[in-house]
């Protein structure tokens, strides 16, 4: 039993890691348009700078 | 004189060296279009950043500071094909997202809390009935502790502070027993935990604020998200003016940067932006948007000019008494507060149903403690069931039974050209007994039109639309868009009052008043049969053809009013035209009740006076004297091309040509307010069945968990129904 003084703060950490993850993500703006991420994803390619064709 | 253009008042300079402008965009609608923006703002020289916001339809723009004009990028986008216009975002907008994130950082914790507690309550639950030892439960426990508290400290301070507010004035809301609630769960369950007892409800706790903050944000974002496109509306009509810089050099500008005193431009066809007074040039100015009157007015120096009305025949130098904040405006905006006021008192479903259901909670969770005393129970145990009791019953279902209905129906009303600007419009609207209806620009089209193109040869008609294209005259407008002409002739020569003339081979081709192509026996005939109407003639060689134009009514009007009137919705219009216009748009929609040349006092007196008569009534409107009395009427709705004003004060707002979207909103807001109560009542039950358990002592958290997630999901489940389309009004 004293496996879970480790196992449950472990899980605790993990858990932790994805909640800081998702306060970085929303403070970066991901979140602002949905709509527009979910195509961006399927997208052929992103724009490349300077665009070659006009 | 070719005017300049000067943006410089909506770009933000950053402190990176860099200048940022938000762009509205028409026409953004899919991932092609996104990227063929980007790509193609981008390739401009000396662009930092082009990103399209698909939700918002809008574009976030940065440079280098001072290398580029932003009116190159709308000109870009104009190239790419896409009518784009620079944005300011209003300050509740910007509130409004701060407070959305917010909420969505707290859902973000509570989620967290809520699943990491319920990881450490299942082996409790087993534990207890199996071979834990009192030991292990106790470290779960503090465990859970720990993590619950500050989570709950942080994701709880929506309803906290709403609670506090509430209390602090000595009034209740939802929120008071949502946050007694909470408080009362984890006090317990500290005290438990440190008694080594058998049961805490950390995780009860954070399952309610799980479930409570995520119908808050689905509330909040079904605002947002319909605030954000009338924003790009506003910003899509163009208030901009054109300004005197110089003696003879003008300047387009937003009407944000045009002051008291300002000389502007008014040239024929624009529509005025400002309030002032003419000072040179003789016109023809349309006032219907502000008077509801449609023929006309003379335009001479000295005459007042109000935003919103339409400059016809000659230019005009202006000059401002009013930009933003004007005399009409202002006698306007002071009835628009009353009538604000007044309806403010509105008691929305939800609050109705907090009203009635805090103190039945409270009432029973006082009750069972004193029972269990009474019949000889430990104070303990007494005050430990009373709290799962109050837990139980804690209005978790009902914190989302309506928001969850709301966003489900606003998007359907999107889908049908319908944007909603405030959640509680929809159980209005689901109310309404009466509809009051302006006439010019709301039952008729805002544009001109011509009611006669049936009797004009294709080939001429089409001539003249390619000759109407080199007026800005609206008439000469009406004509240009009936003939769906697109290529302007060469050599075309305005005579300024007249009309413009030029050459098709050694033809010559004339368009303007009869007199000036020989028309004048044949316009009065026209005018004869139709003395609503306006005439221009057309005059090719020896041929000769004139055009009635005239506001026809929205195309399904008719059909639209004669559904309402099948509902059992009266019809009704209210119009500042003459009489024997709104006359004849009432015989033509066979509707018997109307009132010509009316104020805007005197609409909100006759709504007033419908009011008293106990009626529901929704006014729809789009004309600036039309403003008060939306704010005035239960609930209103304007078309999008309303004046600013009238749009913000409107609750909805139509897009479109038609008038189906008003009776459709009407058919889901009725469908709305069925499932609301519906939901209503799925909660209370749901909760009838698990409170006779918590009274008897049964309340495990499993019982509490079962219950509480089982209503939120079955009430979010019934919402849902709502997508399918409604039966009646289709």
């Amino acid at each position: 039993m004293e496996v879970l003084v480790f196992l449950v703060p472990l899980a605790l950490t993990l858990g932790l890691i994805g909640l800081m993850g998702f306060l970085w993500s929303l403070r970066n703006g991901q979140y602002d348009d949905l709509e527009g991420a979910g195509w961006r994803a399927i997208a052929e390619d992103e724009p490349v700078r300077p665009d070659p064709t006009p | 004189m070719q005017a300049t253009r000067d943006f410089s008042h909506y770009v933000r300079n950053l402190d990176s060296g860099l200048s940022h402008i938000d762009l509205a965009v028409e026409g953004v609608s899919c991932a092609g279009c996104m990227s063929k923006i980007e790509r193609g703002l981008s390739a401009l020289p000396d662009v930092t950043l082009a990103r399209v916001n698909l939700t918002d339809r809008r574009v976030a723009l940065e440079w280098k500071q001072g290398a580029l004009d932003p009116a190159r990028f709308i000109d870009r986008l104009a190239e790419l094909g896409y009518r784009a216009y620079p944005f300011e975002p209003v300050r509740a907008e910007t509130l409004e997202n701060e407070q959305a994130s917010f909420l969505l950082r707290c859902l973000g914790v509570a989620a967290f809390a809520a699943m990491n507690v319920m990881m450490l309550s299942v082996p409790v639950w087993s534990g207890n009935v199996t071979d834990m030892i009192p030991e292990q439960r106790d470290f779960f426990h503090w465990l859970s502790a720990l993590i619950a508290l500050p989570a709950a400290a942080y994701s709880g301070q929506p309803f906290f502070r709403s609670a506090f507010r509430a209390l602090r004035a000595r009034s209740t809301n939802m929120d008071v027993p949502i946050s007694i609630g909470i408080v009362l769960a984890l006090a317990m369950s500290v005290v438990e935990t440190i008694h080594h007892a058998e049961h805490a409800y950390f995780d009860a706790a954070l399952m309610l604020i799980t479930f409570l903050v995520a119908g808050r944000y689905l509330d909040q974002s079904l605002r947002r998200r319909t605030r954000a496109v009338a924003g790009n509306l506003a910003a899509l009509k163009a208030e901009t003016a054109t300004k005197f810089v110089g003696a003879d050099e003008i300047s387009e500008v937003p009407i944000a940067a045009v002051q008291v005193g300002d000389i502007v431009l008014l040239r024929p066809g624009e529509r005025s932006a400002v309030d002032g007074s003419v000072i040179e040039g003789k016109s023809k100015i349309d006032q219907s948007l502000i008077t509801g009157e449609t023929l006309p007015v003379r335009a001479e120096p000295g005459t007042a000019v109000y935003a919103g009305t339409l400059n016809l025949s000659g230019a005009l130098r202006v000059r401002v008494a009013a930009a933003s904040e004007g005399t009409l405006l202002a006698e306007i905006s002071r009835l628009l507060d009353n009538a604000v006021q007044a309806r403010s008192r509105y008691v929305q479903l939800a609050d109705r149903a907090s009203r009635l259901y805090a103190p039945v909670v409270h009432a029973t969770a006082l009750l069972t403690m004193l029972g269990w005393v009474a019949f000889g129970a430990t104070w303990h145990d007494a005050i430990v069931t009373a709290i799962a009791v109050l837990i139980i019953t804690c209005p978790c279902a009902l914190g989302l039974a309506i928001p969850a209905v709301q966003t489900v129906v606003s998007g359907a009303m999107f889908r049908s050209g319908v944007l909603l600007n405030s959640g509680d419009a929809i159980e209005r609207l689901a109310e309404v007994d009466r509809v009051v209806f302006d006439k010019t620009g709301t039952l008729t089209m805002p544009e001109l039109d011509v009611t006669n193109a049936g009797e004009i040869p294709e080939a001429e008609f089409a001539l003249a639309g390619r000759l109407a294209l080199s007026s800005h005259h609206p008439v000469a407008a009406a004509v240009a868009r009936a003939a769906r002409a697109k290529k302007p002739l060469a050599g075309i020569e305005e005579v300024p009052g007249q009309g413009v003339r030029g050459f098709v081979g050694d033809v010559e081709i004339r368009l303007g008043r009869p007199s000036f192509c020989d028309a004048d026996r044949l316009a009065n005939e026209i005018l004869c049969s139709d003395p609503e109407a306006s005439v221009v003639a057309f005059r090719h060689g020896d041929d000769c053809h004139v055009f009635a134009v005239r506001q026809r009514l929205r195309a399904d009007a008719a059909a639209a009013v004669a559904t309402l009137v099948r509902a059992g919705i009266a019809v009704e219009i209210l119009s500042g035209d003459r009489e024997p216009a709104v006359k004849h748009a009432s015989h033509l929609l066979g509707i018997q009740e109307w009132r010509a040349g009316v104020t805007p006092a005197d609409k909100i007196a006759r709504i007033d006076e419908l009011k008293r008569q106990g009626l529901k009534v929704m006014m729809v409107g789009d004309g600036m004297n039309d403003a008060p009395a939306l704010a005035a009427a239960h609930v209103s709705m304007s078309p999008v091309s309303a004046t600013h004003l009238s749009q913000a004060t409107a609750d909805l707002v139509f897009l479109g040509d038609r008038l189906a979207p008003v009776v459709a909103a009407i058919g889901f807001s009725r469908k709305a307010l069925r499932l609301m109560r519906q939901n209503l009542w799925l909660a209370a039950g749901y909760n009838l069945l698990a409170v006779p358990l918590a009274i008897a002592g049964l309340a495990t958290p499993l019982v509490a968990a079962a219950a509480m997630s089982g209503s939120s999901l079955l009430v979010i489940l019934n919402a849902l129904r709502a997508h399918r389309g409604v039966r009646e009004f289709g």
